[in-house]
This record gives structure tokens, sequence and C-alpha cells, in this order.
């Protein structure tokens, strides 16, 4: 076994279903949580969920865990850069004078 | 490190970062396409919170919720795929990417009957039921369209993806020994299902 083949490593079947467990399971509480009414707590709480299926979407099933720090660096990166477009959005629609 | 390893990288000098790096890259360039698109989405729900939340109600929660479950189910057989083919049982992963395409066409079959029951209602761009509509369930609905349309598309290249990575494993282009196609194959397909994960809650759950 080396450890400096860039040919990946093999995630074994059971923790493949694990995630998907996981998957289901959060799905069950986003149609959960949308059913309470928390006001305008509730789109956070919906992309709260949406955030942690992904994070376990990218780090398992996209193998992001066990590629090496490159694909972290460039993940942060788009991330960041949506970010910034985001936040830079809100500032311009959040703050504008009523016409 | 044994020396059939490395006789193996002196036949097959693939680049398996290189290509996985480009591939990733792609992905990006998809996120800030709909990115775009959910910034657009932000800003009206935030315009407009009753409307949306009156659109949202008019769709079909085991619509989204089934579809939901379809392409979670996609993304773990085109993962198990990969895992299969890593480990030399050709057929079985053969299998899981028919499974993945199976469930690619399942989801634009589920796609089509809600649109349909949706423009049987009368609620389609530019229709006259929804021009009679206030402002915030146009624009929900609009959204809902071009956002899950251009999704459906993603899914739709999915498919074909998917069909030309079955018939590359079976030529043996694609095998045990160099199987990254497969691989950036699947990775695309987790990005799609990344994007309905929360097309979901926004459009089918918003309160």
């Amino acid at each position: 076994m080396s450890t400096h083949e860039d040919k990946g490593h093999i995630i074994p079947n059971s923790t493949l279903v694990a995630v998907w467990l996981a998957l289901l399971v959060l799905t069950v509480i986003t149609v959960a949580a949308s059913r309470v009414d928390l006001g305008a707590l509730n789109i956070w709480v919906a992309l709260g969920i949406a955030c942690s299926k992904s994070a376990l979407v990218i780090t398992f099933f996209m193998h992001m865990k066990y590629e090496n720090w490159l694909f972290r660096l460039f993940l942060l990166i788009a991330l960041v850069t949506l970010a910034v477009f985001i936040g830079f959005t809100f500032f311009d629609t959040l703050y504008r004078q009523p016409i | 490190m044994s020396e059939t390893t490395h006789t193996a990288h002196a036949e097959h000098p693939k680049d398996y970062t290189g290509a996985k790096l480009g591939m990733w890259l792609f992905l990006f360039t998809e996120v800030l396409l709909f990115g775009g698109l959910f910034i657009l989405y932000a800003i009206y729900l935030q315009r407009y919170p009753e409307g949306f939340k009156l659109g949202g109600d008019q769709l079909n929660v085991w619509f989204g919720g089934g579809n939901t479950l379809v392409l979670l189910t996609s993304s773990l057989t085109v993962a198990m795929a990969i895992t299969a083919l890593q480990q030399g049982r050709v057929k079985a992963s053969l299998r899981l990417v028919g499974a993945t395409l199976f469930f690619a066409l399942w989801f634009l079959v589920n796609k089509y009957f809600e649109w349909s029951a949706k423009i049987h209602h009368g609620i389609y761009p530019k229709s006259e039921h929804l021009k009679e509509m206030p402002g915030g369930e146009q624009v929900f609905f609009n959204l809902y369209y071009l956002m899950t349309g251009l999704h459906g598309i993603h899914v739709l290249v999915g498919a074909g993806v998917m069909t030309w990575v079955m018939w590359l494993i079976r030529k043996g282009k694609v095998n045990p020994d160099d199987y990254v196609t497969l691989e950036n194959a699947g990775l695309y397909w987790h990005l799609v299902d990344l994007i309905w994960i929360f097309l979901f809650p926004l459009y089918y759950l918003i309160l």
C-alpha cells in the first residue's frame, strides 16, 4: 500500500451507505422543520441543513476527504467568491432608499 | 511501493490529480452560474416574502421530496460504482452506473408530471393566469421554471454522461486501472445532486 498514489482511496460501501442514510434523515428533518413556524428563522434552518447535506456529499461522495490540499484550497476560493457575491449584493439591496 | 505499481504508472501516465482538478474547476463555474440565480431568488424572497410563501404552497412537496430521495440514491449508486471499479468488480460497477442512469430518468419523468400538472393549471411563464397573479407569485414561478429547468437540463446531460461512461466501461476503456473518467462523471452527477439539495427546501418547503 503506497501513500503517494494519486489514484485515490477506496471508500467502503458501508461508509457510503451510512452517508446516504444520514442524508435521508436530514431530508426528513428539513421537511419536518419547515412545518413548524419559526418566522424568519425557517429559511436559515433550511439553509443550515442543506449546507450540512452538501458537506456530507462533498466530503464522502465526492472524495474530498481523501484529496490533497490543493482541492480544498480551490473549494475554499469558490465558496468565498460566492459568499462575496451574495454579501455585496445584499449590501446594495438592503440599504437602498425607497423610491 | 512495489515494482509493479511503478511499471503500471509508466504504462498509464495519466495525471489523476490534474484530471480531477480540471473537473472541479468546471464545477466551480457551475456553482457560480447557479449562484447568480440563487442571488436573484434571495433578493426577491426578501422583497416578496408573502408571494413566495403563496407560490411555495402551490408546489407539491411529494414530488419535490420524492425527487430528493431519487437524486440522493443516485449519488449513492454512482459513488458505489467507483468503489466497485476500484475493487475490480467491473460488472457490479456497470450495474451501478446503470442504476444511476435509471434514477436520472426517473427524476425527469417525475419532473414531467409535475410540470404538466402546473401547466395544466395555467401556471407557466407568460400564461394569462400567471399574469393575473400578484407580483411576488409571478416572480416565484418564473424563477421556479428557470432554476428547476436549468437543473433539469443538467440532469439530462448527466444521464447522457452516464450512458457514455457505461459504453466506455463495456469497451474496457474505463477499467480498474484507469477509471478517472468515471470519477469525473460522478463528480458532475454529485454537483447536480448538490444543487437540488438547495432547490428543494427553497421552492417546496418555504413557509
